[in-house]
């Protein structure tokens, strides 16, 4: 299944692609201060860390594992972080963890995953246009079935959308996270928005 | 502008992601085509709706645990953060090129965004009762007051003098952080200045920007950032910054 995940391009800014696995915590990590430091800037992150994983795995359990690989990469790369913006630097490292994840599901049979490439998304932004003021008026859903609608969209969709509605960064933020242009950006959260609107207006469908 | 470029531009719109000439091209577009005009406002009710709904998850106890008990020991000192993050990104981050259409109408770094915060907190700040948590004309009343309550102590100068009366301070919220407001009159207009810390000492020259209708003069010197927003015309706004630069300078002096 190619393509569920856009290649990464480039990341400039962040270097997070050594250590795709365990490594041995290395000697400089047992410096108390350094640890003090890098538990002060980024444990107050903990709950959007592993608000985005479980987002980008649907999986509770593989959310924890994910994030705690990820605090250990960021603590062993914390001598490369450059601040001042800590949560989107915790999110590329985030992602390539739950890159390697995804090739993991990819190739066992039990656990395929929906998701589509890109241009085979090209849903028309159209579809359903409401053509009168009554049928703007959306269903205000609860928050658990929203939680569903938004962790049904394709990649990259789900994962542009969530960066931006749930953890609120900018599109800036968001083309440094995943290593892709602003203007890729914008396209990706018009696509997402237009689906998660069609999902929206077809939940009010479903029979209760 | 093509109904093409607004179905994608118009998130950027909602999102407060414009300058002022792209979105007031959106917004034109927008008046002349009922067809963009009912998704711009199906996609602003479709993002309320996410919004009011708290969608983020909590992390659990155990794991947070895990991560605490696989760092090395130290002693805990309290972890007194910056109020807020300094004004721009690294230049790292700002160098990286962008391509399209879209990058050049795209505001650099997240100073958009806690410029739009700062705006909601200013609306918020005008709704009744909300204006002030400390009311007084005296400048030796509103500092003392946010003592205890901020990291840093803002600075509170009477402009009376100058035409700007002093009417009290707020604690308010901008990125999820706290942030002292300070509340000025001139007329029938409230100038809300907003403080932060920042992490540079370095001074940046004031600059205007207009968030939907309201100025915004921003600043900054000696370690602080300065929001200073109002429905005041730019130019007497832009008064209200130099008067108070001025006193701060003077009183720095003296």
């Amino acid at each position: 299944m190619p393509g569920r995940w856009i290649p990464a391009g480039r990341a400039p800014v962040i270097s997070t692609n050594a250590g795709q696995s365990a490594m041995p915590v290395n000697a400089a990590n047992d410096d108390p201060e350094r640890a003090r430091r890098f538990r002060d800037a980024a444990l107050p992150h903990l709950d959007d860390v592993y608000t985005l994983a479980r987002y980008l795995l649907r999986d509770a359990a593989d959310a924890e594992d994910a994030v705690q690989e990820c605090y250990l990469r960021a603590l062993r790369h914390f001598d490369s972080y450059r601040g001042p913006a800590m949560k989107p630097w915790l999110f590329a490292i985030l992602r390539n963890v739950c890159r390697a994840e995804y090739a993991r599901r990819a190739s066992s049979p039990t656990a395929p995953i929906e998701d589509v490439p890109e241009d085979a998304a090209q849903t028309p932004l159209w579809h359903d246009a409401p053509e009168t003021p009554e049928a703007q008026m959306l269903h205000r859903w609860d928050a658990s079935t929203i939680r569903r609608l938004v962790e049904a969209l394709a990649e990259p969709f789900r994962e542009t959308f969530v960066l931006r509605e749930i953890h609120e960064l900018s599109y800036r933020e968001i083309a440094d996270v995943v290593g892709a242009p602003v203007g890729t950006v914008m396209s990706r959260l018009a696509r997402a928005r237009a689906m998660l609107r069609s999902a929206w207006m077809a939940e009010e469908e479903q029979p209760k | 502008m093509t109904c093409d470029e607004a179905e994608i531009l118009l998130h950027a719109l909602i999102d407060g992601e414009l300058d002022a000439g792209h979105a007031r091209a959106v917004e034109e577009h927008i008046a002349g085509c009922p067809r963009c005009a009912a998704e711009l406002a199906a996609y602003r009710e479709m993002s309320k709706a996410v919004a009011g709904a708290d969608l983020r998850y909590t992390a659990p106890l155990a794991l947070r645990r895990r991560i605490e008990a696989s760092l090395p020991q130290a002693p805990r000192v309290p972890n007194r953060r910056a109020v807020l993050r300094g004004f721009a990104m690294g230049s790292a981050v700002s160098a990286i090129a962008a391509s399209g259409l879209f990058a050049i109408v795209v505001r650099n770094d997240d100073e958009a965004r806690i410029e739009s915060e700062v705006v909601s907190a200013h609306l918020r700040s005008l709704q009744a009762g909300h204006l002030t948590d400390v009311i007084s004309t005296d400048q030796h009343t509103v500092k003392p007051w946010f003592n205890g309550k901020l990291d840093v102590a803002p600075p509170v100068v009477d402009l009376t003098a100058q035409g700007f009366t002093l009417i009290g301070g707020r604690l308010d919220y901008v990125d999820a952080r706290p942030i002292g407001a300070i509340v000025y009159r001139r007329r029938a207009h409230v100038i809300n200045l907003f403080v932060a810390q920042t992490a540079s000492t370095e001074r940046h020259a004031a600059r205007i920007d207009t968030i939907q209708g309201f100025n915004i003069r921003r600043w900054s010197e000696r370690g602080l950032n300065y929001w200073a927003v109002s429905d005041l015309a730019a130019d007497e706004l832009a008064e209200f910054g130099d008067k108070f630069e001025t006193a701060m300078r003077s009183n720095a002096a003296g």
